[in-house]
């Protein structure tokens, strides 16, 4: 096959892999100390004019056909699969088709969450030497400290521009400064399960965002449109990654290739030489590079490792998905509205700090130890999704008219901590490929003991705020849903959430870890890996702010 | 003219459409234009661009430039993906790299031709005992109506706004938003 090798012969500084919150920063960072950049991203572009970085595309909109229904950000599930099974009692996959994937597109994953950016607390780095070993998890320290990425996480909530009051959650790590903008206005239902929180014990705050409550960066604030989570921002409110991207490429030393999939790192056995890419006109061409940057997303990160022929045995492994519990309440005297708003306002941390309740149930679980996650405080404000969840006929409309199932619900979400599990882990299909022929990504999953039993201790604790809110109603459900009961083996499902870690770790021996303390991997140390896949432990806060500080940690070094 | 049912079809859509959400106080699927939603999927390459992702960044109900009704233009990868989603793979290599696909033509032709061609004349049990047997297909068409029902007019259902009125919903509100005040009080 033809392959001309490089942009008019060029070597560029660096290629990074993907466009979402990881890449981007890495992008800000290198671009800014003179570095020349290319972006090689497999989605399309609907975020940025190319030609005209400060201008901003006018692609996304309030609408819920084309983002949740048909797949507008990507990845399309018939052009890119993945496949997943529980274990090889399953067979190659149980099944194939869309398991919990990102947006593929230019941003990445940032265009469309909602971006509640909490940063994690100081004993989520040291998991090992502050609460000690799990039987059955490979529990351990990260290669550096909270102190170590503070002055990351503050820089990257000022490249981001992040919402939030410092004072308002007693249970948060230090920090050296305030957050660049104060929380925005909270959702109805917000005020009153924050209020119902709070006689309970527990301590809701504005949740960190990265959608601006004042004009930032020259974007202006959000205006509560409420088409926020799954959605890009119609009017660039949000500004993870848009701001870092926008201002990478107005540097004039990056370019952004859309629709062109990064197929191979190539070596010459010590270190990267290059990529090898295909393009929108399918044709495969190759590309050198000083250092390659791999921000693909904890999925699609080891896979590209793989399909590179990389053979660490941990590549792939430890990976880590929020376990979700969802507690939802019906309120007959309530109307929310949630479709007002940023997707959710209000968290609490308590569930990630054990108390003598959870200890117990730890204790009583065989567990030495547990803890949960953070606890959205959210509603829902989408009447297709809602539709669906009625019966047909002469009911439907009635019930959307009296709407049980959005305007009159509430519900607290907690992203529970996973424990990293050797045999959790992402590996290349046997048989499923992609539209370009390559192999897809394939998870093997289960939860560990830990998450079943911390889901089953917070999700009544949670269904409990409800009730004091005066709910009509409670119910409780996890994702994923069914597992190993005494009855013997019930379907799992795919686990829902969107927060995706582990499969790279970072440490300091290359026998137990992939990469090292500033992202490269041991053994090609111009290959940096700037995304989730390097977590050593999920924690149980949403991973993207922790995930861009560490990437513009590891890309401070690179220019240093 | 429907953009790709026949006339027939289009007629026993509309009765299941109406089945599935019928009217009361309010109009149901049909007097909302769902089966136009779903012949307006199923016929999407009639349309240049394909009627498949509504433009951004407003409708125009709520103030800014009206650019909904500009589709976007398709990728030869998004119109490989859709054309295989509604026409099936067709026995076509690059549409059948992970096997046969059943397209949502063939589905809707199928389904509506099981459910007779006297179904627009059946009464209402009859017409929900044939809904009934044919539990998969009927799942179909209610999601399909679903999405025609409360999604934006301009993918044909959802007529002037009229489902998204019937439950007190403003459906898409950029660049208007809602106030500090909206969102924060009852
Ligand atoms: C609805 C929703 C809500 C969310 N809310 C939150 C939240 O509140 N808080 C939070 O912390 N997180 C949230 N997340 C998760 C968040 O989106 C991710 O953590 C974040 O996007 C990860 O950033 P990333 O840069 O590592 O990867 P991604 O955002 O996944 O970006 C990777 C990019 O790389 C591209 N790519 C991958 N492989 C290749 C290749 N081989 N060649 C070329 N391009 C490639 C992909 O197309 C993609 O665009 C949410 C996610 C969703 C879906
Ligand atoms: S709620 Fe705000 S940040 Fe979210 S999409 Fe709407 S305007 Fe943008």
């Amino acid at each position: 096959m033809d392959r001309p090798r490089g942009i008019g012969g060029v070597t560029v500084d660096a290629i990074i892999v993907g466009s979402g919150p990881g890449g981007s920063t890495v992008a800000d960072i290198l671009t800014a100390a003179g570095w020349s950049v290319v972006i090689f991203e497999k989605g399309r572009n609907h975020l940025i004019d190319l030609e005209h970085p400060y201008r901003l595309a006018d692609d996304f909109s309030n609408d819920e056909i084309k983002f949740i229904n048909r797949h507008f950000l990507g990845p399309d599930p018939f052009l890119e699969p993945r496949t997943f099974r529980t274990g090889p009692e399953d067979g190659d996959h149980s099944f194939v088709g869309d398991v919990n994937s990102i947006p593929s597109t230019v941003g990445g994953g940032g265009t469309h969450a909602d971006g509640k950016v909490p940063r994690f607390r100081e004993e989520d780095f040291g998991l090992l030497s502050t609460y000690g070993p799990q039987p059955g998890a490979s529990v351990a320290d990260w290669p550096l400290t909270y102190a170590d990425l503070e002055p990351f996480y503050a820089d990257v909530e000022r490249r981001i521009g992040v919402t939030g009051d410092a004072a308002a959650n007693p249970l948060a790590a230090w920090r050296s400064g305030p957050y660049p903008m104060p929380p925005g206005p909270s959702m109805y239902g917000a005020v009153l399960s924050t209020a119902a929180a709070e006689t309970l014990g527990y301590h809701p705050y504005p949740a960190p965002g990265a959608t601006n409550s004042v004009p930032y960066d020259g974007r202006p604030p959000c205006n509560n449109c409420g088409f926020c989570a799954f959605f890009g921002c119609p009017i660039h409110a949000k500004g993870d990654p848009v701001a870092m991207l926008q201002r990478a490429l107005m540097t004039g030393n990056a370019e952004i290739r859309p629709e062109t999939f990064v197929s191979r790192i190539r070596t010459d056995g010590h270190r990267a030489t290059g990529v090898d890419f295909i393009g929108p006109d399918g044709v495969e061409r190759s590309m050198d590079g000083r250092y390659v940057v791999v921000a693909g997303g904890a999925v699609e990160t080891p896979r590209l490792l793989l399909l590179s022929g990389f053979d660490h045995p941990l590549i792939g492994r430890h990976l880590m998905v929020h376990f979700q519990t969802i507690a939802a309440g019906g309120f007959a005297d309530l109307r929310f509205h949630a479709e007002r708003g940023r997707a959710v306002t209000h968290l609490h941390d308590d569930a990630l700090v054990p108390d003598d309740p959870s200890r117990k149930a730890a204790a009583q679980a065989g567990l030495p130890w547990m803890r949960g996650g953070i606890v959205e405080h959210g509603g829902t404000g989408l009447p297709i999704l809602e539709a669906k969840l009625y019966r047909w006929g002469p009911t439907h409309k009635e019930n959307m008219r009296r709407s049980p199932l959005r305007d009159r619900l509430w519900a607290f979400t907690m992203q529970g901590e996973d424990l990293p599990v050797a045999t959790n882990r992402i590996d290349l299909d046997p048989t499923v490929r992609d539209v370009r022929g390559f192999p897809v990504a394939r998870y093997t999953y289960k939860p560990h003991r830990h998450e079943l039993a911390a889901s089953a201790h917070h999700g009544p604790r949670m269904a409990a705020i409800l009730e004091a809110m005066g709910a009509e109603w409670t119910s409780v459900v996890t994702s994923p849903g069914s597992v190993e009961g005494p009855g013997g083996r019930a379907s799992v499902d795919a686990p829902m959430s969107r927060h995706v870690m582990g499969t790279v770790r970072m440490g300091e021996d290359p026998a137990t870890s992939v990469a090292d303390s500033i992202g490269r991997l041991h053994q090609l140390p111009n290959v940096v890996i700037a995304d989730s896949s390097v977590f050593v432990t999920s924690s149980g806060y949403g991973p993207t702010l922790t995930l861009a500080a560490l990437a513009a940690r590891f890309a401070t070094a690179m220019v240093s | 003219m429907p953009a790709w049912l026949t006339i027939e079809e289009y007629r026993t859509l509309t009765a299941v459409c109406e089945r599935l959400i019928p009217a009361d106080q309010t109009p149901g699927a049909a007097e909302a234009g769902v089966p136009d939603y779903i012949d307006g999927l199923l016929g999407a390459f009639s349309f240049d661009p394909p009627r498949i992702w509504a433009g951004g960044s407003f409708s125009g109900r709520h103030g800014g430039l009206p650019g909904f009704a500009r589709f976007h233009r398709l990728t030869a990868l998004d119109e490989l993906a859709w054309r295989t989603r509604i026409e099936g793979s067709l026995g076509r290599p690059e549409r059948e790299f992970n096997g046969v696909v059943v397209g949502l033509q063939e589905r809707y032709r199928e389904g509506l031709a099981a459910l007779g061609p006297d179904f627009c004349h059946c009464g209402p049990d009859e017409q929900d005992l044939r809904l009934r047997s044919l539990a998969p297909f009927t799942q179909l068409v209610y999601d399909h109506s679903c999405e025609g029902m409360y999604g934006a007019p301009e993918y044909g259902g959802n007529r002037d706004a009229v489902a998204w009125s019937g439950i007190g919903f403003a459906g898409d509100v950029e660049p208007r938003g809602w106030t500090d005040h909206e969102v924060s009080e009852a």
